[in-house]
């Protein structure tokens, strides 16, 4: 058994306690440790991305208790590749965080980022659903902080629905987890999908119910119509490298959808049959449709991309909901895209609202440094819109192959392409009005207070569109890599012995049970 | 037994249901620890009731799920925590903006959307 599975999560809750006990007053050493930590947390999960890529799947067993009575954490394909993209993601928001001076607005900055980062690492780990509530949580926690970081009445006021409407998703995800636990007396991942395959055809009420609302729960937090309403404002209002943080967050709840319907309730499984495998398609179809009609109607560019993320969430989803081996490869290429493009938008409009003063659809004197930042809008629009050449096209095209063989394949393609015209027209309205039209006013180019963006928060914006362009180069491998990924999913079988085999604490016991 | 708890569970969670939708921080706040009161009860029952029994495995035959209580108590520590941390940002909301609904209505704050 190695200890490095266990690694990303320690590694931040280590580091955030030392960072507020030992440097809370220099900004300085907070900003070496904070990004030290996340250049080692990209090492480490790029370790551990490697050691899964063959197929194989780590577990830790905390205390070494073995596994339907000890918490485990386990590290398959899927999980390392979510941990090395959240530790790739991280590190280019907290470059902007540091180049823009966002992190000396409020206090804490570094601390509540690596706790963060602590919470999403854990709940891509973890084998056990409790234990996913538990790091939900964790993250939640941090997330509170870091939304309402630099304060403001707005900014505390999207901060309270934020909070509010995820303190009832918890308790939604407790009513599911105490439903799953009275339904089947266990809470770890790969001992639910045995039991769940052993309940009887009569009595699924219970279990129908318990997976309801765990759909419900990860849908909140993966902002799927209709319960994507805490969106558009919080990540409109937080600032800017957290909203670009939180475009992973929406992922978790992508995340879990794939890991327990796959897992623990499979689309051919009788007892749930007629739940997610029916409804979670044209939910989905929903939201990148209402996605792109918010993209369209935005009078704010902030809105703007807090619709486009709606509506690419609507796509990942899309993908996931046909669950087949084919359909979550592409979705799995569309999340790394869909992050990296969201997070790179939402640092390009903290850059125009940093020259602009204001957010408003309006046209505008043009300001310094508007070439540099219009190329960057265009890059982040592309690749977000899905137009060639960049990333969102390719895994647009590979979304759209993977419905062939589904029997909404006519409604799937509609969906997609009239969704994506919207928001292509949406974006160029917006890259219209904000460049384009601002040259041809004529205003004089107001010099005073506004000084360039720094050369840093550049860097971190362009080196997230490099990674986008890297993604599209090298679609090939990527997407043998995430076949392979999807491979491992749809067959678990892998997964569950792993889990379940493993000796420890108590397997004699649990040998004596069976 | 089973009506008195099950009727707890369901009369906290439509009050707590009631609350939340009356859109002003005071009654929300109250509402969402209303619901958790009811998932902390639902989740303590979700071992079976059992009474007087330890809920520890021993030799005896009968026992009580020592499970759902160790959640429990995990749900209760996180909601607490919630809690504090809601009624600090609802009141630096509130005595920021002089406003404690919790929508954006139109016409209301500079952002309503």
């Amino acid at each position: 058994m190695t200890h490095w599975v266990i690694m990303p999560v320690v590694l931040p809750a280590i580091l955030a306690p030392f960072i507020i006990l030992a440097a809370r007053y220099h900004m300085g050493i907070q900003r070496v440790f904070s990004v030290a930590g996340v250049l080692a947390l990209i090492a480490i999960a790029l370790g551990l991305a490697v050691q899964t890529s063959d197929g194989t799947v780590m577990l830790y067993q905390l205390g070494d208790w073995a596994a339907p009575f000890g918490i485990v954490l386990v590290g398959d394909r899927l999980s390392t590749m979510m941990v090395l993209l959240m530790a790739v993601l991280a590190l280019f928001v907290l470059l902007y965080a540091i180049g823009s001076k966002w992190d000396e607005r409020g206090r804490h900055f570094h601390v509540l980022f690596q706790l963060q980062l602590m919470g999403i690492a854990g709940a891509f780990l973890t084998g056990d659903l409790f234990n996913l509530f538990v790091f939900f949580e964790v993250l939640l926690i941090a997330s509170y902080g870091l939304m309402i970081h630099a304060g403001g009445n707005t900014r505390l006021r999207a901060g309270v629905q934020y909070v509010l409407f995820n303190l009832l998703g918890s308790t939604l995800f407790l009513f599911a987890l105490g439903a799953l636990y009275a339904e089947t007396g266990t809470l770890n991942m790969a001992d639910l999908a045995q039991r769940v395959q052993l309940i009887g055809a009569d009595a699924t009420v219970g279990i129908r119910v318990a997976a309801v609302l765990l759909i419900l729960v990860f849908a909140i937090k993966a902002a799927i119509v209709p319960l994507h309403f805490w969106l558009p404002s919080s990540y409109a209002e937080a600032p800017a490298p957290v909203a670009a943080l939180f475009a992973i967050m929406t992922k978790v709840g992508a995340y879990a959808i794939m890991r327990v319907y796959t897992l623990i309730f499979p689309v051919d499984l009788e007892v749930t049959a007629g739940l997610h495998g029916t409804w979670l398609l044209p939910v989905a179809m929903l939201s990148l449709a209402v996605g792109a009609i918010g993209v369209l109607a935005a009078k704010k560019l902030d809105r703007l991309v807090a619709f486009a993320v709606i509506s690419s969430m609507g796509m990942v989803m899309v993908a996931v909901a046909m669950f087949t081996q084919e359909s979550i490869a592409s979705a799995l290429y569309y999340i790394v895209h869909s992050t990296l493009a969201a997070a790179a938008l939402f640092l390009i409009v903290d850059l125009v609202r940093q020259s602009r003063g204001h957010l408003e659809l309006v046209t505008d004197a043009p300001v310094k440094g508007a070439a540099l930042i219009a190329a960057l809008f265009m890059v982040a629009a592309i690749a977000i819109t899905g137009l060639p050449p960049l990333s969102g096209f390719v895994g647009k095209l590979m979304v759209l192959n993977a419905a062939f063989d589904d029997g909404l394949t006519a409604w799937v393609w509609s969906f997609v392409l009239v969704s994506s015209l919207l928001s292509v027209v949406g974006f160029a309205r917006a890259g219209s009005v904000l460049f384009w039209k601002a040259q041809s006013d004529g205003a004089p180019v107001p010099e005073a207070g506004r000084p360039m963006p720094s050369t840093l928060s550049f860097v971190a914006v362009g080196g997230l569109l490099v990674l986008l362009g890297v993604h599209t180069v090298l679609a090939g491998p990527m997407y043998r890599y995430t076949t392979a990924t999807a491979a491992q999913l749809v067959s678990p079988d892998t997964y569950i012995s792993t889990v379940l085999d493993a000796p420890g604490k108590l397997s004699d016991a649990k040998a004596g049970d069976h | 037994m089973e009506i008195l708890v099950a009727s707890a569970i369901g009369i906290l969670t439509a009050g707590g249901l009631y609350l939340v939708l009356r859109m002003r921080t005071f009654p929300v706040i109250l509402g969402v620890s209303l619901l958790t009161y009811a998932v902390n009860v639902f989740l303590f029952a979700s071992g079976r009731l059992t009474i007087g029994a330890p809920p520890i495995l021993t030799d005896a035959t009968t026992y009580t799920d020592p499970l759902p209580q160790a959640l429990v108590l995990t749900a209760i520590v996180i909601s607490f925590g919630m809690t504090a941390v809601v009624v600090m940002i609802a009141l630096g909301a509130y005595l920021g903006t002089n406003d404690d609904h919790v929508d954006d209505a139109p016409g209301r704050g500079e952002d309503a959307v």
